[in-house]
């Protein structure tokens, strides 16, 4: 392999025989990384704070569903996930929801993976959600019940806004971790960034499979230091004075 | 739907022998990568500028790239490298040491962190060398103080070896999809899997929690 012919622009070729060029299918992957990424993350957020916050009352019922939930969704690999969620799922359901799923439901694969992927990361989000609750003094809490809030009021007005705050930093790590894992979704037929990438090295460009996936790695690198920018521009501006956060 | 469960049994050779290549993976990309992350930790936390730089370049870059893009990038680079085809299954062990070293770098960083200041200077006063300094003192306290994030992030990187599923390699959860496809067995081979996964993964987190509050040092 000495003689390996490098061709950094193979990206802006025609692909065979249409009108169209490499990048742009490299775009439109992006395009959906960043949809299902991003919608994933509106999932995980609500599903996590929810879930998180449910760990941390003292209704033990409600306590044990959402650690259940935590621990399912920790211990098996995302890959499995979303296979049972795009193969297993279908078959399960009744038999005219399960062919809808198959045949008629649109982007069947971006959608799966949104939804996969969301409830995947909302177990992760729980956590850093509960341990931000947990973190705060415990005469928080009952200050806000010592003033005569009821105990959702509590969490509503005192505790949450406060826990937010506390976890930015590691719910950045988590936003980032989001877009890395989106590239999974690619084994469920979701067109996505990594999608066209494989698609490209395999069947089109298999001479030049080093430049596209250094490519595409870097487009990768850029889209999580973009996402770390915006978290650590959020974490600024909501940072509670004196507090952990607050002196970085 | 008709689940045949019967399906199972005939495919647990297979199964076995793929989880056998999950587990050997986990192993050695544990082993190498926490060497390998230590050094790099060390080389973090050193003083010459240099080398602490391309050490935080190295996780920085690993950590901010999908796991599946690095696997399939050192599968298309290292033949390039060595000039002859290499098998998925040797490229997933290179791609994993050289990954997990970013990530268990950090965590031996944390560890090495946790040490007093104090400690490396009664060190040096005791003419002690930076190794010896390393290999006696700070480094058996700071691997002490990180064992259990350093099992976490195993069971972590036991549930990542499924991505080798990008290469075709043969894993626990390569050799169910082969099977799966091969049988038409898709539903069992998936559900069995998951719950493989879910049981091994649950239980060593049990385990590292109860180690946790074994071995955690009292100050």
């Amino acid at each position: 392999m000495s003689q390996y012919q490098w061709d950094w622009l193979v990206i802006f070729e025609n692909v065979t025989d249409t009108d169209e060029f490499y990048y742009q299918w490299l775009i439109s992957g992006l395009g959906w990384t960043l949809l299902i990424a991003l919608s994933a993350w509106v999932i995980a957020l609500i599903l996590g704070t929810i879930i998180g916050t449910a760990r941390t009352l003292p209704n033990k019922f409600v306590a044990g569903i959402a650690t259940a939930y935590v621990e399912l969704f920790r211990n098996i690999p995302l890959i499995v996930q979303l296979f049972m969620w795009f193969f297993v799922l279908p078959e399960m359901v009744p038999t005219n929801i399960g062919n809808w799923m198959k045949q008629d439901m649109p982007h069947p694969g971006i959608i799966t993976s949104i939804i996969g992927l969301g409830l995947f990361t909302a177990a992760r989000v729980a956590e850093q959600i509960r341990t931000g609750i947990l973190a705060l003094p415990r005469g928080q809490k009952n200050a806000g019940l010592a003033l005569g809030l009821t105990l959702a009021q509590t969490y509503r007005h005192v505790l949450l806004p406060m826990a937010f705050r506390v976890v930015i930093p590691p719910l950045t790590s988590e936003f980032m971790s989001i877009f890395k894992n989106s590239a999974v979704a690619y084994s469920i037929t979701a067109t996505e960034l990594f999608f066209q990438m494989k698609q490209i090295t395999g069947d089109y460009k298999p001479a030049n499979q080093i430049e596209v996936v250094t490519i595409v790695g870097l487009i990768y690198i850029l889209v999580a230091f973009s996402a770390n920018r915006i978290m650590t521009f959020i974490e600024r501006r909501v940072q509670v004075p004196g507090y952990i956060s607050g002196g970085k | 739907m008709q689940l045949d469960w019967s399906s199972i049994p005939r495919a647990s050779n297979a199964l076995w022998e793929g989880f056998q290549f999950s587990i050997s993976l986990t192993a050695f990309a544990a082993l190498a990568g926490i060497i390998l992350g230590t050094l790099l930790a060390m080389a973090r936390l050193s003083s010459i500028k240099p080398l602490s730089m391309i050490a935080s370049g190295y996780v920085n870059i690993f950590r901010s790239t999908p796991l599946v893009i690095v696997i399939y990038w050192f599968y298309v680079v290292l033949p390039f490298i060595i000039g002859r085809p290499i098998g998925a299954e040797h490229s997933a062990y290179v791609t994993f040491a050289i990954f997990e070293a970013a990530y268990f770098c950090e965590i031996m960083r944390a560890g090495i962190q946790s040490i007093p200041k104090g400690q490396v200077y009664a060190g040096s006063a005791l003419g002690f060398t930076y190794g010896q300094n390393m290999r006696y003192i700070i480094l058996p306290q700071a691997f002490r103080n990180v064992v259990p994030l350093l099992l976490t992030q195993t069971i972590i990187l036991f549930q990542d070896t499924s991505l080798v599923y990008v290469l075709g390699a043969t894993d626990l959860f390569g050799a169910a999809d082969k099977i799966a496809h091969r049988d038409n067995t898709l539903l069992e081979m998936y559900v069995t899997v998951a719950v493989i996964y879910f049981v091994i993964s649950f239980f060593l987190s049990r385990l590292v929690k109860h180690l946790h509050s074994k071995i955690a040092i009292i100050r």
